[in-house]
């Protein structure tokens, strides 16, 4: 008997320090780990920014698509003072409640940005976003598309056509998410775009955007990730679907998709970097100061159609890198795109997301 | 069950619709997952038969997704990294939950029915709860996204399906048996290593095998706790449903399919040759 | 020294021990033994399992924000009469507090703490704490109410004072729809805003619908198993083991790709004319996905505890009730269930407690209406970032869950669990 614990104890110790050793040699060679959402758009990061960085430098980077719960893990490992990761792609509603919350670095601008390649400072070259720990990188648009293979007749082409179910038939995807929705559903209703969060700071406001919502529900069927959109449209799982307008371009060009972008009312917003605390480093510095720049914002848009939070990469705007279709006609910001967006308002998120997700999921389960 | 003949005519409509009830049953158990296993080769990204798969034309088949899971980077890591942990904490669980059964089966166990409840408990505790509270757990002590943390996780998850099959092969040991080789004058030592470990060896093995299957098919825990370098088989699997089921996931399922067809033929195996050596006449 | 207990006329062991003592030491040297072997088992669940689970429903009440961010408002609200506004020392400490929060960073924890408990409270803190670190001197009071006028509000302060305990009882009220309001009174959330009592309804519900279907669907075959040749019922054993024993991930997507809409089953029924194409079925994304799913994956549960019973059952019994002119039917049910009451009892609190926690399959094929508590404490856990309701949540979840396997102890014993 004694011999039999003395075995297993040698057994449990001999897989305890293997154990150790396996995890101490992955951590040896110098990497970095960013975090993101994945999908093409992860894909389109690699490829402008850490490819060329790793080729230049030698520094691995190690890609997680954990941006999802993005600010849950920054929040539990500075929590645990265990931070590991270094780099963070996130919202900027959800940046400044890190922010405020203390979780991520305050980024001195100028200090880490590079210039534009005409010497303007970083601080005056991003279009906005730049409050205090952000590091604008995209902006990008959620809105409507639909399969054209749906509609034989009549195309839709306005947010009203969308809660339209007798004009429009088919099933719709939504995200399962009340920022959007609800903004879409005013704007249905008749709200104009300039109006709709002072509409949705009250209570009627609010009430009135569930009854719009409750005209589609049960045809409605909710994502989660952002390859599920495209991926519903091409199943005909549903005939109209929002989503991000990267992801739907990307099946457009990549995988010839035949859908068609509604940008009308669509949601325009930032998309950048933040740096958990205690990650900014020199080497992260000189990273985030590489794939920040000019240019590869610009590089990033021949592989997603986002558009460069720079002013000065706007004009190198190129063609797509597999494909040689032009992007600049398939921005969010471009102005033939841009004729009734809705500017998201982050810190109205920020402020009431907790109150709206509450009676969201209350309406989603009823 | 075979029918008598004599049987009438209500009794055989009886039985033949009892059977086929049966085979409806059985063919819901067993039917999705074999239809998996064509869909894996279609040379199309749809799940589900094309003309040319339904007419057996070989053009409809291909071996490219299968082609595509063995190219992917991270689904071989995601291999390496599931073996790696299910096997430590197999060896963990086992080593640990083996003693611990022995403890328990002896008579003079003090407090046996609370012990084996906090034992079994990761069984019972809800498995998200069991998550969130590793999650916060294993990141206070820095173990949130490493192997080691990963692997305890999955060790006190695999633990109750150990205890629970060594004490059930120990509660059906004929304790006569140690009596008698010590009567025929054998010490303890050799009592039990030449009488009782023999007899307790397929207890512990399928009960390593079930510690092996918790872990490498354990997906919520590890959703919570493991981090980039842990990305095992089940995460790499829920991040492609959840995002978009390519067919890379249907060959990577039948992949799965047949590993659990080997661990079950390994365990039928071992239930018959306890069997054969307790002496039972299979009833 | 031993030769001292030894009286007259009892028994003793060579040595002179009485034997009843003897016996004893014994017995608890072998008590001590078993337990040792037990210990390390014992030692490592406890750190690796029970503990964490302990502190994630400890986190359902634990409230440690608001008394370690704003230390000196809450010791100047100690003496607050919580009718009219608190008077200066508390809007000073309020000053302190928040800038000394702006400069560790850790504002945000009490702003989304009290955000949680009212909307809006976030920007109150946050903005106040922005714009409080540049204020010269006092008086504050009038200062603090011009950056925000929530802080002229009774009512804020009474948030904060309700708040500043180690322990809440918030999260616990918020998780079975219920809020506290200003006046500190428990009440029913407004209808828009309640969900966990009937999601909880509905967790227990489907369980429920689970364990019924297992238990028609794992009768008839269990009964088969039992009673055909070795051979063949080894045969047939091997189409319920083969699922037990392969992926929950597998076995989920194989029913996503049978039921969506351009899935093998519409495909199946298009073709055959019983629908036409545009009419194809939603069979998954809704309850009925999850009901099927989770039955499939839970069936064998409930088949091996039964075919364990049923096969201890002499076919002689049935044999003889019937020899004696017992209709088949009464026979049935009046002899051979109730012997197989405990493989019934045994499989369904299996399936029933493992239903009631199961997160992937809803998770995955559930959609709206088919989402079950677990997915809203992972919701909580990742997305809402509500950590205490997360908490609340698995509490309750747990409670339930132990009551169940309590009853499935007393009524069957947790020794009777058979795997495989």
């Amino acid at each position: 008997m004694k011999k039999l614990l003395k075995r297993s104890i040698v057994a449990t110790a001999i897989a305890a320090v293997s154990m150790t050793m396996m995890t101490t040699a992955v951590q040896a060679e110098s990497s970095l780990t960013v975090v993101s959402w994945g999908g093409s758009y992860s894909k389109s990061q690699m490829r402008a920014y850490h490819e060329p960085w790793t080729a230049k430098t030698g520094t691995k980077i190690l890609h997680e698509d954990k941006s999802g719960t993005g600010l849950a893990g920054i929040r539990s490992q500075v929590e645990a003072n265990n931070v590991s990761w270094d780099l963070v792609d996130m919202l900027e509603g959800n940046a400044m409640i890190a922010c405020d919350e203390g979780l991520i670095e305050e980024i001195n601008y100028d200090e880490i940005l590079a210039p534009a390649p005409d010497g303007t400072p970083a601080s005056k070259d991003f279009l906005g976003g730049l409050n205090g720990c952000f590091i604008p990188q995209i902006y990008y648009a959620t809105l409507f598309a639909y399969n054209d293979e749906m509609f034989k007749g009549e195309k839709p082409s306005t947010i009203a056509d969308i809660f339209d179910l007798e004009k429009f038939p088919g099933k719709r995807s939504l995200e399962k998410i009340p920022a959007g929705n609800l903004e879409w559903a005013l704007m249905a209703d008749g709200v104009a775009a300039k109006d709709i969060y002072d509409v949705l700071s009250t209570e009627e406001g609010v009430t009135r955007a569930f009854k719009k919502l409750d005209t589609i529900k049960d045809s409605v069927i909710w994502w989660e990730a952002g390859a599920q959109p495209p991926q519903l449209l091409s199943d005909k799982e549903v005939s109209i679907a929002s989503g991000y307008n990267g992801r739907f371009f990307g099946a457009q060009v990549n995988e010839k998709q035949p859908f068609t972008i509604i940008w009308d009312g669509q949601l325009a917003e930032i998309d950048g970097w933040v740096v958990p605390k205690g990650k900014l480093t020199p080497e992260l510095k000189k990273y985030i100061k590489f794939i920040t720049d000019t240019q590869r914002l610009a590089d990033q848009s021949k592989y997603i159609s986002y558009g460069p939070a720079r002013k000065s990469s706007a004009s190198l705007v190129d063609k797509h890198a597999d494909t040689g279709v032009d992007m600049k006609p398939h921005m969010p910001t471009s102005p033939a795109n841009f004729t009734n967006p809705i500017i998201k308002n982050a810190e109205w998120w920020a402020n009431n997301n907790d109150d709206m997700s509450e009676r969201f999921n209350a309406w989603l389960s009823k | 069950m075979a029918i008598p003949i004599y049987a009438g005519k209500l009794e055989r409509t009886w039985y033949y619709s009892y059977r086929i009830i049966c085979a409806l049953i059985f063919l819901f158990l067993i039917g999705p997952i074999l239809i998996i296993i064509p869909l894996s080769f279609n040379v199309q990204p749809y799940f589900t038969f094309t003309p040319e798969m339904l007419s057996f034309d070989p053009a409809g088949y291909s071996l490219r997704w299968y082609e595509e899971f063995l190219a992917s980077q991270e689904w071989m890591r995601s291999i390496k990294n599931s073996f790696m942990v299910a096997i430590a904490a197999t060896i963990l669980a086992t080593s640990l939950g083996t003693l611990a059964a022995l403890g328990l089966s002896r008579a003079e166990m003090p407090y046996r029915a609370l012990i084996m409840s906090i034992l079994i408990s990761p069984m019972i505790v809800p498995l998200i709860v069991s998550a969130a509270g590793m999650f916060f757990f294993y990141s206070s002590i820095n173990l949130a996204g490493t192997f080691l943390g990963l692997i305890l996780a999955h060790t006190a998850l695999g633990i109750p399906f150990v205890v629970i099959t060594v004490t059930a092969t120990l509660s059906g040991f004929d304790h006569s048996l140690t009596r008698a080789a010590a009567g025929l004058g054998a010490n303890p030592r050799v009592v039990f290593f030449k009488v009782m470990l023999p007899l307790v060896t397929p207890g512990v093995i399928s009960g390593a095998l079930f510690a092996f299957i918790t872990s490498f098919d354990e997906v919520v825990v590890a959703i919570f706790v493991a981090g980039v370098e842990q990305r095992t088989i089940p995460l790499q699997m829920w991040g492609g449903i959840r995002e978009q089921i390519s067919p890379t996931i249907l060959a990577v399922a039948t992949i799965l399919v047949a590993i659990s067809i080997l661990l079950l033929t390994v365990l039928e195996l071992l239930r018959r040759r306890s069997e054969r050596q307790r002496g039972l006449t299979p009833s | 020294m031993a030769n001292t207990y030894s009286k007259v006329g009892e028994m003793t062991t060579n040595d002179g021990v009485p034997l009843k003592i003897s016996l004893q030491r014994s017995q608890r040297k072998l008590k001590l033994w078993a337990f040792l072997l037990v210990a390390p088992l014992l030692i490592f669940i406890t750190i690796s399992f029970i503990l964490p689970v302990v502190s994630m429903t400890m986190r359902g009440v634990e409230n440690p924000q608001v008394a370690n961010i704003l230390p000196n408002v809450v010791d100047a609200l100690y003496v607050w009469d919580g009718v009219d506004l608190p008077d200066e020392a508390a809007y000073e400490a309020l000053v302190i507090d928040l800038t000394a929060g702006r400069k560790n960073k850790n504002i945000g924890k009490v702003a989304s703490r009290l955000n949680y408990e009212r909307s809006g409270m976030r920007r109150v803190i946050s903005g106040s704490s922005r714009k409080a670190a540049k204020l010269k001197e006092g008086p504050y009071k009038e200062q603090m109410i011009k950056i925000n006028k929530a802080w002229g509000d009774v009512t804020t302060w009474s948030l904060i004072k309700r708040e500043s305990g180690a322990f809440t009882y918030s999260y616990l009220v918020a998780a079975v729809d219920y809020k506290i309001t200003d006046q500190g009174d428990i009440v029913a959330k407004s209808e828009e805003k309640q969900i966990y009592k009937s999601l909880f309804g509905r967790t227990l519900m489907m369980s429920f619908t689970i364990t019924i279907i297992c238990i028609l669907l794992a009768y008839p075959i269990a009964y088969l198993l039992a009673t055909l040749p070795m051979a063949k019922s080894n045969l047939l054993m091997i189409l319920v083991l083969l699922p037990f024993w392969t992926s929950l991930l597998v076995r989920t997507t194989t029913w996503i790709v049978l039921l969506q809409s351009n899935g093998v089953l519409n495909d199946i029924l298009v073709w055959m004319n019983i629908i036409d194409d545009s009419g194809r079925l939603q069979m998954i994304y809704n309850q009925t996905g999850t009901i099927i799913a989770m039955t499939h994956i839970l069936l064998p549960f409930m088949v091996l505890p039964l075919y364990s019973v049923m096969k201890t059952i002499p076919p002689s019994y049935m044999r003889a009730a019937l020899s004696l002119g017992a209709n088949p039917v009464v026979s049935y049910v009046r002899v051979y269930i109730p012997m197989t009451v405990t493989g019934i009892g045994a499989g369904s609190l299996l399936v029933f407690i493992l239903s009631i926690g199961y997160y992937i399959t809803p998770a995955l094929v559930g959609g709206q209406s088919g989402v079950l508590i677990s997915n809203m404490i992972a919701y909580h856990m990742q997305n809402s970032l509500n950590w205490g309701l997360a908490g609340a949540l698995g509490f309750i979840l747990l409670v339930i869950v132990m009551i169940f396997y309590a009853i499935f102890n007393k009524v069957i014993g947790i020794d009777k669990m058979k795997m495989g």
